[in-house]
């Protein structure tokens, strides 16, 4: 599944344009990743949350050279899948 | 920044009104969770993405208690940062 799934989706629902439905697709994960770059966590009940961790900087190495090097302090991201979504997919 | 305030800002930022955006949100979460349910990898471009994957069953610990559990085998997602997001969030850490 791709963006353009996600659009026609939105568009069958809402019976906007094609382009309208774009355009509040791209919207929505903008609004996402400028909280995400804020430093905000996105909370998505039902689905998931966006959990951004900070790391520490820390020895490592180069796997390629076994070089040993300092990896800078970083912030990841991390998704939690929500427990609710987590039971529906392995349900037998 | 949970749901509701995404449908706020969704509303604001497209000039729709509440009810539309938090139909727009929710269909677009639904397509979502439906691929990944149906065992789909999602790419979303500039975002990330979401690859099943699957984990075997393991013998576990209850950590409080030290008792041993049985732990099903089970599908999950992993979400993959997209670069685009990868680097926006590295550029806030900097400052």
């Amino acid at each position: 599944m791709t963006k353009a799934d996600i659009i026609n989706d939105l568009y069958e629902r809402l019976g906007y344009s094609k382009r309208e439905c774009a355009n509040i697709v791209e919207s929505l994960f903008d609004i996402i990743k400028e909280a995400l770059s804020r430093g905000e966590n996105v909370k998505i009940s039902g689905f998931g949350n966006f959990v951004l961790r900070d790391k520490k900087e820390r020895k490592g190495r180069n796997p390629k050279t076994g070089e040993e090097m300092i990896i800078s302090k970083r912030r990841v991201l991390n998704f939690k899948l929500s427990q609710v979504l987590k039971e529906a997919m392995n349900q037998k | 920044m949970n749901k509701a305030d995404l449908i706020n800002k969704l509303a604001e930022k497209k000039g729709l009104s509440y009810k539309i955006a938090k139909i727009a949100v929710d269909t677009i979460i639904e397509s979502i969770k439906r691929a990944i349910i149906n065992g789909e990898r999602v790419e979303i471009r500039g975002f990330g993405s979401f690859s099943p994957r699957h984990y075997g069953a393991y013998t576990g610990r209850n950590p409080k208690t030290g008792e041993k559990v049985q732990v099903k085998p089970k599908r999950l997602p992993y979400f993959k940062v997209g670069k685009e997001l990868r680097d926006l969030i590295m550029e806030s850490k900097k400052d």
